[in-house]
């Protein structure tokens, strides 16, 4: 902590004393609050602290302590360390004050917050689940509830290691599926909830005009071949203008976070890369930090593991943001074309990955301390010509053809519109938050790894449409190939010295949140540990996710055609939406 | 190809060679459905990323017959269920599976989609699509390799190869039915299960009762 961030934290305690307590827990950190007066000290955070980005927001269940705690994770948007609160409230009736109100960026965790763990958010504008759907029993996330095919509280199973049983777990259900019901249910006496919920907030918006005309709501997804996978938007249209638009999702939602609480600390690993599986070595990448903050051993890290985290990381966020911009080009009516030009390169960098750790798209390659293994003979050099040779006349040849081309700019000038204010308010991060001219990036704002050894810009554009989205990520890819040429020529040669990586250790007890900047904005892993081989928490602070919550705001006012180049231009993916 | 077709063992004057064949009526039908077997696209996780890589300019399984991916289920030939099938998703799924005409075939791509994969035990997840659609071919891998996913379409083409206008279920005398779409209620409910459901509630009831 810096002597600046020291006396913050001294005011902080003067102006809130008494309503504000030090989480005196070992191994944990920042404030406990009052319930009562959790939105007062929220909002004075955002006024008069400058703290105005809201980041995370997720909860625990604290089973033995008959607790449910809500723990926010706040920033300035200037740069800084996190500043963290949390409100703790009894594990029976949990309810808390939202802060939708003054962050809205908070709306959609608050919704997976009360749909994962039953925590009720006063004053939320649309209290109801988010992935899950309505009517289904109970909130998963709790540590007394148990899923179908439950075995024990953690891995590995005894039955499986060392007992060896190799059955299935169908055939132990008495419905051959995985599905358990309330004790009293009967399908006679249920009538589904559908989508009452959701279409009945979306019919007959007043608005402001003389002319009342019918509204028309319109349903998209979740197949739709412009949805980027199975997501799924419902919009109320006057004509074809969209007065109103909520995200659905959920389609995907593989309940990693409770999978996770089963799991070893390093069985995780490979779940992360299925999280946003067109980046998984970023996803590593953030969770590897997450774990080696609880560890306490950042520093014993070779550097040869570090650049190698960083050179990785790198490559995967220009095979993502060529993705990215294919994607949005598809969903533009340039069907499939641009994709292929973006795809050939991608696979040169999966061609990569797939020699250094075996597999094309599922890495599964950082470890704590370090990494797998080291570079396998060969793939230096593949790496010095992409990055020195093709890459950049690659990118230049994509910018020639698209930059400047009449319908794209015609169709991404202006549309999908963020302002830097509200950006930040609605906790917009990656390049959705650069394109509206907020230069943040993890990467600068909170150095971790290696970056602070690299000469790099923070991209930024500031008009905050669609175009300036694309923009950025095109200059993203140009930075990123200097970070990759700085960091080839500068990584230490030697043999052995990767170290060792750890794969069984003792995880004390405490809190951590690692976060990197991933593809598509910060990623974070917010990891409670209680002192056992399983966290406790593990939890998931997804940019996608949270991007979308901006998704009706941009889209609002525009046409329905655009909402799709506006979703194409946030660039998310299901599996870390949805998680 | 037309070694595929002139099998029925009529000599074809050489003169008249790659202009004539002769063949069956099934090895007609089957060799036009093999080559024009186009999936739907339909993606539902990360496997659908190597599917799209499969259909790119490296892989190209246009070389093999699935031409062209078709967003509507109405155009499409063959289901490829490229990731992990949720509980949300499965009635849609079974719908759009509803929607595809006959003959259509289902594939099953990746851990997931065959028997749930890494995330099985999951409150939200299916364990295979095979629990509500009759699957044709499973291919392994998590994902599977385009490679792999070429090799699985392939099999799929080697099984229209083997069947018979005569046999066929889309050819019978009775109509098909459709496939029974789940519902989403306190737990994902099947409306299979209905009839002996009380019967299972007792089981089930009885069974955590011992444990
Ligand atoms: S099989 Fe693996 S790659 Fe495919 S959808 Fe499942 S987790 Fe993803």
């Amino acid at each position: 902590m810096t002597e600046q961030t020291k006396t913050m934290h001294k005011d902080i305690e003067a102006r809130f004393a008494g309503i504000i307590a030090l989480d005196d827990r070992s191994g944990y950190e920042g404030y406990r609050v009052e319930a009562e007066k959790l939105v007062e000290f929220a909002t004075a955070l955002r006024d008069e602290f400058g703290y105005d980005f809201l980041s995370s927001v997720t909860g625990v269940d604290y089973l033995p302590d008959e607790k449910m705690e809500v723990v926010y994770h706040i920033y300035k948007s200037t740069g800084g360390h996190a500043l963290v609160f949390k409100v703790q409230v009894p594990r029976a009736n949990p309810v808390v004050p939202s802060l939708v109100s003054i962050f809205p960026g908070a709306d959609f965790q608050e919704r997976e917050a009360w749909d994962l763990f039953g925590i009720r958010f006063e004053g939320h504008p649309n209290h109801k689940r988010i992935l899950m759907w309505e009517g289904f029993s109970g909130h998963p996330m709790r540590k007394d509830w148990k899923e179908a095919y439950y075995e024990a509280d953690a891995k590995p199973f005894d039955a499986r290691w060392p007992g060896g049983d190799v059955s299935r777990s169908e055939d132990k259900m008495v419905f051959n599926k995985n599905v358990a019901y309330p004790q009293d249910f009967t399908p006679e006496n249920w009538t589904p909830e559908g989508e009452t919920a959701l279409y009945s907030g979306m019919q007959n918006i007043a608005t402001d005009e003389d002319l009342q005309t019918e509204h028309v709501v319109v349903n998209l997804g979740p197949q739709h071949p412009s949805t980027h996978g199975v997501f799924r938007m419902v919009a109320t249209l006057d004509g074809e203008t969209i007065v109103k638009l909520e995200p659905v999702m959920g389609y995907l939602h593989r309940n990693h976070e409770k999978i996770g609480e089963r799991n070893t600390y390093l069985m995780n690993i490979p779940f992360t890369d299925r999280l946003d599986y067109l980046s998984s070595m970023s996803n590593n990448f953030g969770y590897v930090l997450a774990v080696e903050k609880l560890l306490g051993d950042t520093t014993h890290i070779p550097d040869r593991a570090k650049y190698i985290r960083v050179i990785m990381a790198e490559f995967t966020r220009i095979s993502n943001h060529l993705m990215a911009i294919g994607a949005l080009l598809n969903d533009l009516g340039a069907y499939f074309t641009p994709m292929l030009y973006a795809l050939k390169e991608r696979e040169l960098i999966l061609d990569i990955f797939e020699a250094v750790s075996g597999s094309r798209m599922m890495c599964n390659y950082y470890r704590f301390g370090g990494v797998a293994r080291d570079l396998p003979p060969g793939t230096h050099e593949m790496m010095r010509g992409l990055a020195f040779e093709r890459l950049p006349r690659q990118i230049d040849e994509l910018d020639r053809y698209l930059t400047e081309n009449e319908i794209i700019r015609a169709r991404c000038e202006g549309v999908g519109v963020l302002t830097p204010e509200e950006a930040i308010a609605y906790s917009a991060v990656g390049p959705v938050l650069r394109a509206s001219g907020v230069p943040y990036d993890v990467r600068r704002a909170d150095p971790y790894s290696v970056y602070d050894r690299f000469d790099f810009d923070v991209a930024v554009r500031y008009h905050g449409d669609v175009y300036d989205r694309y923009l950025v990520r095109l200059d993203e890819i140009r930075q990123s190939i200097r970070i990759l040429q700085q960091a080839l020529n500068g990584i230490p040669e030697c043999d052995n010295c990767l170290g060792k990586p750890r794969y069984s250790m003792r995880v004390p007890a405490g809190e951590a949140y690692g976060r990197v900047e991933g593809p598509k904005g910060e990623l974070g892993f917010y990891v409670v540990a209680d002192g056992g081989p399983n966290p406790w928490r593990y939890h998931v602070r997804a940019p996608s996710f949270i991007n979308l919550t901006a998704l009706s705001k941009m889209c609002e006012g525009d046409k329905i055609a655009d909402a799709i180049i506006v979703l194409g231009s946030i660039d998310i993916v299901l599996g870390e939406t949805d998680r | 190809m037309s070694e595929k077709l002139n099998t029925p063992g009529y000599d074809v004057p050489p003169e008249m060679q790659d202009v004539v064949a002769i063949t069956t009526l099934d090895k007609i039908y089957n060799w036009g459905r093999r080559y024009s077997a186009w999936p739907m696209m339909f993606g539902l996780a990360c496997c659908a990323i190597e599917m799209i890589c499969t259909a790119a300019a490296r892989f190209d399984f246009s070389r093999f017959g699935m031409e062209i991916m078709r967003p509507s289920p109405r155009q499409a030939d063959v289901m490829l269920v490229s990731g992990t099938v949720t509980k949300k998703m499965v009635p849609q799924i079974v719908r759009l599976y509803n929607q595809m005409p006959e003959p259509k075939y289902v594939v099953a791509m990746g851990a997931c989609a065959s028997g749930g994969g890494p995330f099985k035990e999951g409150y939200n997840v299916v364990s295979g699509v095979d629990k509500f659609l009759p699957v044709d071919v499973y291919i392994p891998g998590c994902p599977p390799t385009p490679q792999a996913l070429l090799h699985g379409l392939m099999k799929l083409q080697e099984m229209m190869d083997t069947q018979s206008i005569k046999n066929v279920r889309w050819y019978q005398k009775e109509p098909l039915d459709a496939i029974p779409i789940p519902i989403l209620g306190p737990d994902l409910l099947d409306p299979r299960d209905f009839p002996q459901f009380a019967e299972k509630m007792a089981a089930s009831a009885t069974e955590n009762k011992e444990a």
